[in-house]
């Protein structure tokens, strides 16, 4: 091979290091190194001043599985990803299908569904907090209007976590609608006029050409919708704590408990591993599944 | 079926828009199993009638019929016709058979019936072979081919065409212009072409309808629109390149035909209808005229001069013609080859005096000679 030719090939293979260099080192700090020493701490046990941490392999997982604890937040975090994924799914895209149409203040309609994404999740919880107060909010004045006794949504565990995941898909509903909006004006108004001339319905039209021109935008929302599912846990700390008898307690808040309120760290790291397992699978499937079957432009 | 009533019928139709644009009384008749052409400069509303015949735009007044059917208030889907989109608006996850039976399934055809369909439409667009691929792994010829083939795979008897070919390169545009023209033939449709391209226009239409500003400014065949335009925008507009258009007082006053008034007055004449001379002063009514350059393009060549007190004109002369910027001539034609429209409001006027008109045909027919009966 020619001289030139090879040490030119060299210094573009260099520029290519040196360009992904920055977001490797961040990237290695603060991601690949913490999942490692995470998994490594997970396999000691808990020390103490008087018992020194010692090698235990796979025994924190093993007191995972046997603590009821685990069964209870897995069950209610399956539940709570199964209903707010969908619906605030749905929601965004009936929203954003309505802000797109030619309708009096447009503008108007698509800032006031975002208005909730703006909001701190800490003050939305606030927010929420007031509604749901038993007799004095919002919900009970109006519940209370038919009739209604009054109710203590999050004191209660019957209801504690289906308050928890109203809050959270009108928290996201909004944001997710944004994704549905710009996808949904990148899609020419000639295929909707095309599939009117082919007799198609508003119906026939959303679901053979808009629904699957818009699969992009829904995998991209699905996943986030996912991860917030597991990450997003901040209203939590306002509005149950987890509560009553874990009825509204998700992973990452359980977590954070072991962490830093029983300060069992080991444990807290052997499910945090677990966690990261759990999304990796889902992530694995979702791009062999839906993948294929989606067409990106 | 010249006594049958017309096929398409738009009565007094108005369609207006905030922005302005959008069409104004428009009346129209369109005759079975012809080839429409709308024709006219961008804003003129030739778009805005195809959408109004395919129902995508409601009229606020008028009415229209197809087939003898009042449709104006009556859904696309319901009108029984098909329409091929200047982006060809084809569906960019499905692929090439699932695009051409869209309207089929919804309609719940028959699914041996569609394949039947499928596969003619397929054939007839040549586009055998490439029915799983998806648009975005075509060509844009073989796009404008899926467009075609969609449109025909209904089998309804009126289709209609929003500049269609404007996507496509110089050379494609020519082929498959002959391609649209014979398989409207073939299958007797009636087609509605919208075009901003007289070439186009000039060459697929049985009727072409010049519009400007909303309105039809002319109706006619091709021939009738380049021989004898209606107005002034009609000779300006059709023909490349467009015949020159002359204030009358500019010229000589020994040319204005006997009854027009020269200063209210446009002349017009056709490039191939202009007789340049360089043989300055040997005729006694030539308009003097300075060359102010020249194309070559093999068979013919364009040249250009500029008139005083005009917007110059262009001459279209055969074989190579070498003339140098700067050359002074002398500009003539033939009488009848001369183009009379009203200076105002541009309509054609015909010299009332028939003599007045003979009398230049004379003189004029032998350019180079020195007549002096003017």
């Amino acid at each position: 091979m020619n001289e030139m030719a090879r040490l030119q090939k060299r210094r573009l293979a260099l520029y290519g290091w040196m360009l992904a260099a920055p977001a490797l080192a961040l990237m290695s700090l603060f991601a690949f190194y913490p999942a490692i020493a995470t998994f490594w701490h997970s396999l000691f046990s808990r020390g103490t001043s008087r018992r020194p941490s010692v090698f235990s392999g796979f025994e924190n997982y093993g007191d995972l599985f046997a603590d009821p604890t685990f069964w209870t937040v897995a069950t209610n975090n399956l539940i709570y990803a199964g209903v707010t994924i969908p619906v605030s799914i749905i929601f965004a895209l009936v929203m954003a299908l309505w802000a797109n149409a030619h309708i009096p203040a447009r503008s108007f309609v698509r800032s006031a569904y975002f208005t909730p994404t703006i909001l701190p999740m800490i003050a939305a919880a606030n927010l929420w907090l007031f509604f749901y107060t038993p007799d004095l909010g919002v919900i009970d004045q109006i519940t209370g209007f038919f009739g209604a006794s009054p109710t203590n949504w999050l004191g209660q565990p019957e209801t504690a976590l289906a308050s928890v995941i109203i809050v959270t898909i009108w928290k996201e509903a909004g944001f997710f609608m944004i994704f549905y909006l710009a996808a949904l004006q990148t899609i020419p108004p000639d295929l909707r006029e095309a599939a009117r001339i082919e007799g198609a319905g508003r119906w026939t039209y959303t679901r053979r050409v808009l629904l699957p021109l818009l699969m992009p935008t829904t995998i991209f929302v699905f996943v986030n919708a996912m991860i917030n599912s597991v990450k997003l846990i901040d209203h939590l700390f306002i509005l149950t704590k987890g509560g009553p008898n874990n009825a509204s307690k998700l992973i990452l808040y359980w977590i954070w408990e072991m962490a830093f309120a029983y300060f069992d760290s080991p444990h807290a790291a052997a499910m945090t591993i677990l966690v990261l397992l759990a999304l990796g699978l889902v992530a694995v499937a979702q791009f062999r599944l839906v993948e294929k079957r989606t067409h990106y432009r | 079926m010249t006594n049958q009533s017309p096929f398409i019928r738009i009565n007094a139709v108005s369609r207006v828009f905030n922005g302005g644009n959008g069409v104004h009384d428009l009346s129209l008749d369109i005759p079975r199993g012809s080839f429409v052409v709308l024709l006219g400069p961008s804003g003129c509303g030739k778009s805005t009638t195809l959408r109004l015949i395919a129902g995508l735009e409601t009229a606020d007044q008028g009415s229209i019929a197809i087939d003898g059917k009042d449709v104006t208030s009556t859904p696309p889907s319901k009108r029984g016709l098909s329409m091929v989109f200047q982006s060809y608006a084809l569906f960019p996850h499905l692929s090439v058979a699932e695009n051409i039976v869209f309207g089929l399934k919804v309609r719940k055809t028959k699914k041996n019936e569609i394949n039947t369909r499928l596969t003619d439409a397929l054939r007839v667009t040549g586009l055998e072979g490439y029915q799983d691929r998806k648009p975005a792994q075509l060509s844009g010829g073989q796009r404008q081919r899926v467009a075609l083939a969609r449109a025909i795979v209904a089998g309804h008897s009126l289709c209609l065409m929003d500049e269609p070919l404007s996507n496509l390169d110089a050379k494609l545009r020519h082929a498959v212009r002959k391609d649209i023209r014979d398989l409207q033939q073939r299958l007797g449709i009636t087609v509605v072409y919208v075009t901003h391209d007289q070439t186009e226009a000039m060459s697929m239409a049985d009727i072409v309808i010049l519009m400007k500003d909303g309105r039809i400014e002319q109706v006619g065949n091709p021939a009738d629109l380049y021989l004898k335009p209606a107005t002034a925008f009609a000779a300006g507009f059709v023909g490349s390149p467009p015949m020159a258009l002359i204030p009358a007082n500019a010229l000589p006053a020994s040319v204005i035909p006997d009854g027009l008034d020269a200063n209210h007055l446009t002349f017009g004449i056709r490039p191939e209808d202009l007789i340049l001379s360089t043989k300055l002063g040997q005729q006694p009514w030539g308009i003097p005229a300075t060359v102010t350059g020249s194309e070559f393009l093999g068979a013919e060549t364009f040249v250009f001069v500029a008139i005083p007190g005009t917007d110059g004109a262009t001459a279209r002369l055969p074989g190579r013609v070498e003339i140098s910027p700067g050359t002074e001539v002398s500009l003539s034609w033939a009488g009848a080859a001369a183009h009379w429209f009203d200076g105002e409001h541009g309509h054609r006027l015909t010299p009332t005096v028939p003599g007045t008109s003979a009398h230049v045909t004379k003189i004029t027919s032998q350019p180079d000679t020195a007549t002096s009966t003017l």
